[in-house]
């Protein structure tokens, strides 16, 4: 057991928590799963009452969630990281630790952030709380996703990886 | 007036315990994030290659799973804590759905982290991540700013 919990989880295991995330957090909370909503919020705190409609007309009080539920993602991750593995857990190649590796981090993150927010979800928000609701233009972001995902992986590989 | 006001934005507020367990939801998000390595770049990168299977067995079980739990959700007319009635809100489609959608599949491509490996990457101290939570947010005020001169 304690040997299964260091090692990398497998995939069964990990959807299967991805999964139970959905329900558990209308349960405890009343709230639909989604990250990327957190960014809005943000940006509506940041510009309280100013700025453009879509910060000035949302309600940062009742999107605090987001943010709540956003340093609990950065918790889980300093636990695993620290409690929950005997091997150090990867995330960014040696080959982003560098000036150019910043760059395309920083606008591919523009490209995270402006797309979710004009597609009104991302992964968590559309791909899986959406389709799982069976909310058909949920299907069709996450198609999109990955057309979007795809075309850049192979048409710019080797330029930008 | 005022009082209704300050009442009703009161309540927009959650109750301390509320937020509590979203922060208890968050983190189990972040843990399984980090332990699957669905927030470790070279997961997503062999995800758009189609080199392994790994991403799109969690992403397709975590939907599964989800669904039959909300279907029992609504089977039973489950309430929240709260003592809400769960409903779903349904994500409307329009021309961003598929715009802005492949413009972040673009994004989770090259950076390897949708939204919450964004910030599961920094609390796993890469925190080359701030980078792209930084270009994140960039675009988000750039989306705030252009909405209404993009087609929806």
């Amino acid at each position: 057991m304690k040997e299964f919990i260091l090692q990398p989880w497998p995939w069964w295991f990990s959807g299967t928590i991805i999964g139970i995330i959905v329900p558990l957090l209308y349960l405890l909370s009343g709230k639909g799963f989604g990250v990327s909503t957190s960014f809005q919020e943000l940006g509506a705190l940041c510009c309280k009452n100013k700025g453009p409609g879509y910060l000035k007309n949302f309600n940062w009080r009742s999107g605090l969630w987001t943010l709540v539920f956003s340093a609990g993602i950065i918790l889980g991750g300093w636990i695993a990281v620290h409690l929950l593995s005997d091997a150090p857990i990867l995330f960014l190649p040696e080959s982003f630790h560098s000036p150019g590796g910043l760059t395309r981090l920083l606008i591919g993150g523009w490209l995270v952030g402006f797309g979710t927010r004009y597609a009104g979800g991302c992964t968590s928000g559309h791909a899986i709380n959406g389709i799982a609701n069976l909310n058909l233009p949920s299907l069709i972001a996450t198609i999109f996703f990955f057309v979007g995902g795809v075309a850049v992986t192979w048409g710019l590989g080797n330029l930008i990886f | 007036m005022e009082t209704i006001k300050n009442s009703s934005s009161r309540t927009d507020f959650l109750s301390a315990g509320a937020y509590l367990r979203i922060a208890f939801v968050g983190a189990l998000l972040g843990i399984v994030l980090a332990k699957s390595e669905a927030a470790n770049w070279d997961r997503v990168h062999k995800m758009f290659r189609f080199e392994e299977a790994h991403m799109y067995l969690i992403i397709g079980v975590g939907i599964a799973v989800a669904m039959v739990g909300m279907w029992i959700l609504k089977k039973i007319h489950a309430s929240s804590i709260g003592g809400k009635p769960i409903a779903y809100e349904a994500k409307p489609l329009h021309k961003g759905v598929i715009i802005g959608g492949m413009i972040f599949g673009a994004g989770w491509a090259i950076t390897g982290a949708c939204p919450g490996p964004i910030y599961t990457q920094i609390g796993g101290g890469e925190f080359y991540a701030l980078m792209t939570l930084l270009g994140a947010l960039l675009g988000m005020f750039s989306y705030a700013f252009l909405k209404g001169k993009l087609p929806h």
